[in-house]
Order: C-alpha cells, then sequence, then structure tokens
C-alpha cells in the first residue's frame, strides 16, 4: 500500500512543523474549479467527472507553497454558471444558516464550507458575483481581486475577461491573510499583471480617518426590499463611526451592466467550453459519426443552464448578430468602466448592499433565469469593471438571514477595501446564527 | 423580436449541441424572455464609444520562444475517453 501524497506531507508537518510558512498545515478544501494534479477536478460537469488533471493550478500551488494541505473539493455551480448553486451535476448545495435555502453561488460549496467551519478558509472564483454573493448569504467575507491580480492558469475557464480567483473567510484578517498568498504574477497567464503586491495581512489597519468613500444612488433599485435600504444606511453609520467620510455619486449606466454581462460572459463561455467535443478528455457520448459524437456529448455532459448559456453565447456571436449584440456590449462595458472611472476622481472606494435580497429558497428560481441573473445586479459591474469587491457581513434581515455589504476599490488597490472591511467588521460584530443542523 | 424554433435549431448546430423537439422549446422562450431583457441596451447611444476589449490596459509581455514542457505525451492522453497508448482515437471521418 502507498500513502497518498497528502497524507504524507501531514505526517511531516506533525513530525517537524514549520511556522515560518504562512498557512501552516492548515488543511484546505478548495472550489472544484481549480485543477489539482492528480486529483479530480469536476468543475461540477458531468463533462469533466473523470478528468484528473496532470497539472496544478497556480493559485492553489500559491496555497500548498506556504504549507497548507488540501481536505477535499468544493461542489460549485456547473462551470461556475449559477447563483444559487443548484446547476452542479452532484447536485445542490445547502446553507448552513438554514437547510432549505441555497447559498448562493457559484462558490456556493465554499461558502458553505466556510460558513459551517469545514474549512478555516477557502478560494472560489468570481465571474459575476460567484464569490461575493454567496459570502453575503452565507455571513462570510469574500474578496474578488483586481483582474490580473490572481493568476487564471489552471483555473477551469468559464468567461475570461471576467474570471478571477479570490479568498472568502470567517474574518477580514484571514482574507487578507489569503489574498497575500494567492496573488502572485504568473508568466502563464497572459492577463497576469506584473505590479507591485501588498502584505496585505501585514499592513491590515483599522485606520480609514479621512476616507472618501461613494454611495451610488443607482444601486437603489425599484423592488428592493426595506431591509436592504436599512442595512445600506447602517453601514454609510458605520463608514462615518470609522473616521470616514461618504459622498453621494452616480454611476449612471448602473443599469445596463446586467444584460451587458449576459452577452458578454456567454459569448466568452461558449468559445471556451468549445474544448468539451469528447476528443481529448471528459466524457464521451457513442455516436453514428465524428459530428454525431460531438452533438451527443455535448447535449448529454452539459447541464440545462450551461447549454443555455452556450446557446446565447452562439447566438449573439453568429453571422449577422455580432454587431448588435456582441460589440454593442462592448461598448456599453466601457460606458460602465467609465463611470467607475469618474467616481474614483472623487471617492477613494464605494459601498453598496452586495444582493438585492438575503438568501432565497432552494428551487425558489429555477424556472426563472432572468429572475435568477437578477441577484447578481450589485456584483457584476465590479467584474465588468476589473476592479476589486469585498463582501462582509453586516447585519440580518427578520428572518435571521444574513445581509452584506460590499466595498468596491480601484484597481489594484485591495489593501484599500480591505481596511474598510476591517475597521466596518469591527463596528458591525457580526454574529453568524448557525445551528449546525447537519450534525442533529 | 423573437428567436424561433428554426434559429434555435440552427444554433445549436452551430454550438454543436444536439436538442430535441421539446428540448427547442423550452429554450426558445428561456432565450426569449433573456434576449428581451438585453434588449435594454437599444436605450443607450454608443456610436462614438470605443468597444472595450481588454480591461488590463497592458500590452502583452513578450518571452522567448523556448520549448518548457518536453516529453510529456503521457500526460497529454492520460485523460483521453478512448483508450489508445499513442494517439487521440475518435470515430471514422473518411470513408
Amino acid at each position: 500500500m502507498t500513502l497518498h501524497p497528502l497524507w504524507i506531507k501531514q505526517k511531516k508537518f506533525d513530525q517537524k512543523p514549520n511556522f515560518n510558512l504562512k498557512l501552516p498545515g492548515i488543511p484546505m478544501a478548495v472550489k472544484d474549479l481549480f485543477c489539482t494534479k492528480n486529483i479530480k477536478t469536476t468543475a461540477g460537469s458531468k463533462i469533466l467527472n473523470n478528468f484528473v488533471p496532470t497539472y496544478e493550478s497556480t493559485v492553489t500551488e500559491n496555497i500548498w507553497n506556504e504549507g497548507a494541505i488540501l481536505l477535499g473539493k468544493l461542489n460549485c455551480d456547473e462551470f461556475a454558471m449559477g447563483s444559487s448553486n443548484e446547476t452542479s451535476f452532484f447536485g445542490n448545495v445547502q446553507n448552513p444558516i438554514d437547510k432549505n435555502l441555497v447559498p448562493g453561488g457559484s462558490s456556493g460549496g465554499s461558502a458553505s464550507a466556510v460558513a459551517g467551519q469545514l474549512t478555516p478558509v477557502t478560494i472560489g472564483t468570481d465571474t459575476g458575483g460567484s464569490i461575493r454573493q454567496p459570502a453575503s448569504f452565507t455571513g462570510i467575507v469574500g474578496l474578488k481581486p483586481t483582474y490580473g491580480s490572481c493568476s487564471r492558469y489552471g483555473i477551469v475557464a468559464f468567461a475570461s475577461s471576467l474570471d478571477q480567483a479570490g479568498p472568502m473567510a470567517q474574518n477580514v484578517k484571514d482574507c487578507a491573510l489569503l489574498h497575500e498568498v494567492i496573488s502572485s504574477y504568473d508568466p502563464k497567464d497572459s492577463t497576469s499583471i506584473d505590479f507591485k503586491r501588498n502584505h496585505y495581512s501585514q499592513e491590515l489597519t483599522n485606520n480609514i480617518k479621512g476616507k472618501k468613500i461613494g454611495i451610488p444612488k443607482e444601486y437603489r433599485v425599484d423592488g428592493m426590499p426595506k431591509e436592504i435600504e436599512d442595512l445600506w444606511q447602517k453601514g454609510i453609520q458605520y463608514i462615518k463611526d470609522c473616521g470616514a467620510e461618504t459622498i453621494d455619486i452616480s454611476l449612471p449606466n448602473t443599469s445596463y451592466a446586467l444584460p451587458t454581462y449576459y452577452i458578454v460572459a456567454p459569448a466568452e463561455a461558449s468559445s471556451n467550453l468549445a474544448r468539451y467535443d469528447g476528443v481529448k478528455y471528459g466524457f464521451r457520448a457513442k455516436g453514428e459519426n465524428l459530428i454525431d459524437m460531438y452533438e451527443k456529448t455535448r447535449s448529454e455532459g452539459f447541464g440545462a443552464e450551461v447549454q443555455r448559456r452556450i446557446m446565447i453565447g452562439t447566438y449573439v456571436l453568429s453571422s449577422g448578430y455580432y454587431d448588435a449584440y456582441y460589440l454593442k456590449a462592448q461598448k456599453v462595458r466601457k460606458l460602465i468602466k467609465n463611470d467607475f472611472d469618474e467616481a474614483y476622481k472623487k471617492v477613494d472606494a464605494i459601498l453598496t448592499p452586495s444582493t438585492p435580497s438575503s438568501a432565497f429558497k432552494i428551487g425558489e428560481k429555477t424556472n426563472d433565469p432572468v429572475s435568477m441573473y437578477l441577484n447578481d445586479i450589485f456584483t457584476v459591474p465590479v467584474n465588468l469593471a476589473g476592479l476589486p469587491g469585498i463582501s462582509i457581513p453586516a447585519g440580518h434581515d427578520s428572518k435571521d438571514y444574513p445581509l452584506g455589504l460590499q466595498i468596491i476599490g480601484k484597481a489594484f488597490d485591495e489593501q484599500n477595501i480591505l481596511n474598510i472591511a476591517y475597521a466596518m467588521e469591527e463596528k458591525i460584530n457580526f454574529k453568524n446564527k448557525i445551528t449546525d443542523w447537519w450534525i442533529k | 423580436m423573437s428567436i424561433d424554433l428554426k434559429t434555435i435549431k440552427h444554433i445549436s448546430k452551430l454550438a454543436r449541441i444536439s436538442v430535441d423537439e421539446q428540448r427547442a422549446k423550452k429554450l426558445a422562450g428561456d432565450l426569449n424572455s433573456i434576449f428581451d431583457f438585453i434588449e435594454k441596451l437599444n436605450e443607450l447611444k454608443t456610436d462614438n464609444v470605443e468597444p472595450l476589449t481588454s480591461i488590463a490596459e497592458t500590452t502583452l509581455k513578450l518571452r522567448s520562444d523556448e520549448v518548457k514542457s518536453k516529453n510529456i505525451r503521457e500526460q497529454i492522453i492520460k485523460n483521453s475517453p478512448q483508450e489508445n497508448e499513442d494517439y487521440f482515437v475518435v470515430p471514422k471521418v473518411i470513408e
């Protein structure tokens, strides 16, 4: 019998621990979107059900190099496409707050595992809100870094101009430490950016006196529950209590962000997912000829939501529609980025709610794709503009479900939003209400 | 605008995903509601706006053209769905 390499690593740590590393002996489960060498990586899809990578993602490599040990792989929406973790081939994820609630998505397994204290910290990926929305739904902290901060090498691709990996933790300090470990320049990802990275955990401070925080009026959307508005007002008060200043700002094109996202992300996905053809790896269905094999493999291998997005993407990129949809979306994306650039001439960061509601019931939105997509209304603009955003737990609604606030920063200004989150966390003093129902 | 069954069949052909009649109807309904939502973008005038094609406003880095991964054939074909130690195997293409 040979011992598993992870077991050997654990034994070695037990015998001779090295506490000079940043994550010494820390067991850590990670989202099953990160390729782990010689360990099955499925992206929550049937089409990758038998895929065993022969290489390691850069982000997880960075984590293991700092002494952490892989504890397991965490369920997620299929190819990270979803806002409730109900699209996974392996079944839905439950929220530790209440077994009938979704944990959000797509990093729902990651969020639930941290909230339920099954892993001390973890990583997720965020294309349109997939770290921040589940963090908000489960009462934890989640950071979506600036585009180009964390290498995309070895992460199963969804929408390459939007995808970013980021830390999820029970508090801001852990989040800062894990971000410090995973953020690195990587020549293996051509969009990785070589900039001077902070020692985020060491430089963390709750002194945010004099900072200017923007409050964008367009985030006050129709039909938003009063509880969310109240939470936001409380957040503004916390900011003031910390000695920072709030300033009303306008991000006029906010309402166009979601329609833009639902062109750009599916277009990129349809291109990225063209690789799943049953030839080189993954699931293969039997076909009468090559084309028939392709079509059956993709029809049987992809779930309904993934097929829907590939179809949208194929349509908007198809001959005769490219200018009307894809080019149009790229132009609106520019306007959305301009909005932020303009705002950041006046403010250092922006405060918004993380989501327009608290966690919803399993099955509640599965038949209405548009209402599901609306979950990401406050998170999607940040991805389109490539900015960093952090969600921190900030209170509970009347049902005792957690609610989050989002702090959006300037590009590469993670330290600043971590500091603001750290200062607010102290004032908020949030306690997650979890009853360990899965043990009883 | 309206996406009909014929269009769904056409897109599914392009996307190489076979869909039966029932699934095509469901997809047509879903896509129509999604595109109704997307049509909101037409409210915006964008004639003079430059499209955003890359969020990282940097030029790609150059590197020397060196082979870094050698002799990894075994790794490359390790996950192929039909086992053959030397090649990827697909259904017959030439009659």
